[in-house]
């Protein structure tokens, strides 16, 4: 803790309260909405409008503005997930419980947009709708982890106790995410190599680029403003005995 | 870092890394399944199954595409860059079809060593760019149809 400044540790230490979380999140989010609105609209404008058709796939490519974005997200929350799911393991921060469970359901539906869209893009591309291949089974098997962490979650009644199994099934998973991404280059697949991920430069036009980037960071802020809300609404739901509960439910009648 | 909670972090990370050696062994272990599709030079030399159907990978070759009847059938070679392997499919190419296109063909062997596909998929690359990127790339005058 050498590295960081007190600062920034306070406000790390004040956030993990849930009184503070509840207020702060509530200021912030109009500033969220504000920033995800300005994005999407930039990054939709630039993706479909401004960026020129592919020269193999036309416009049928444009679809990446959607798909990209949606299976990066769908990795990147799953990894958000099972770091909460660790912290709350080892430090017992019940907000870092909620971050997990929180997560499972928006980390499943990018899942579901990326397998969907991916599929809407194949058939006329590749020709097929669904192939076996191992980027697109290990995605469906992540569409299936995150369902079975948010069934584990609701099958047990104590919270506290599900947050735990949750966060072991969370961190099991996370192996699935090396595989996900490294699946194209380790075994011959239809679906094609990294396009931005990867140490050489981007093999995407910059006009291009740039929407599918914009898209992304937007697809980033809707999480934050997603998993805020879902966050509030658990954090009342297992506080609801609370003080500072009742206080704040007396002052707003008020 | 409190004992117990070192404890659990130790725990953590001994769990997680039990269940990646385990998924490694697996994966290792059933390599040649997760294989979408075998490659030219598996099939000649001779690693592709004979009697049953499979799928084979590869570049369709430029200049190679031609229609010996005049139906529907449809005859290329596949490269793998060192291997080459004729096939004929007789249906309906994707869109992306076209020669110095990767493709994925399901089908299998007859006795002359033809692949013949029942069924044929386009892989695309990952390469996105507009249409005049393209062609101030290959100023090569045989690959001028980028569409």
């Amino acid at each position: 803790m050498f590295l960081v400044p007190d600062s920034v540790g306070r406000f790390f230490h004040r956030m993990a309260s849930p009184p503070h979380f509840y207020a702060f999140t509530e200021r912030l989010m109009p500033w969220l909405v504000v920033i995800f609105v300005l994005l999407t609209a930039a990054g939709l404008y630039g993706g479909l409008y401004l960026a020129p058709a592919d020269y193999q796939q036309g416009d049928s490519y444009r679809i990446i503005y959607i798909h990209v974005p949606s299976a990066w997200m769908s990795l990147f929350i799953y990894i958000v997930m099972a770091v909460a799911g660790a912290i709350g393991l080892i430090w017992r921060i019940k907000l870092a419980e909620i971050v997990t469970i929180s997560s499972a359901s928006i980390g499943a539906s990018f899942t579901f947009i990326a397998l969907v869209t991916g599929s809407l893009w194949g058939k006329p591309m590749w020709g097929t709708w669904w192939v076996w291949d191992a980027r697109l089974t290990s995605e469906l098997i992540l569409l299936f982890l995150y369902l079975g962490v948010i069934g584990l979650y609701e099958a047990i009644d104590d919270k506290r106790v599900a947050s735990k199994a949750v966060a072991i099934l969370a961190l099991v998973g996370v192996v699935n995410i090396p595989v996900i991404h490294y699946s194209v280059e380790w075994w011959n697949t239809l679906h094609q190599g990294p396009t931005v991920t990867k140490m050489d430069k981007p093999s995407i036009h910059v006009t291009m680029l740039i929407p599918l980037l914009l898209m992304a960071l937007s697809f980033n802020v809707y999480y934050v403003i997603a998993l805020i809300q879902r966050m509030r609404v658990e954090l009342l739901q297992r506080e609801r005995n609370s003080q500072w509960v009742k206080t704040m439910v007396l002052e707003k009648k008020r | 870092m409190k004992p117990a909670r070192k404890q659990r972090l130790i725990l953590i990370a001994l769990m997680v890394i039990g269940a990646s050696i385990a998924t490694a062994f697996a994966l290792k272990s059933f390599n040649e399944n997760l294989m979408y599709f075998f490659s030219t030079t598996d099939v000649i030399e001779g690693k592709a199954p004979k009697d049953t159907l499979f799928r084979l990978g590869g570049m369709v070759i430029k200049g190679s595409v031609e229609r010996p009847n005049d139906g529907l059938m449809v005859r290329f070679k596949l490269t793998d860059f060192s291997k080459e392997v004729t096939v004929e499919y007789t249906g309906i190419l994707p869109d992306l079809f076209r020669e110095g296109q990767g493709i994925v063909a399901h089908g299998k062997l007859n006795t002359q060593g033809v692949f013949i596909a029942e069924e044929v998929l386009a892989k695309h690359d990952e390469n996105y760019m507009p249409p005049e990127v393209k062609d101030s790339l290959k100023n090569q005058p045989t690959a001028g149809k980028g569409q």
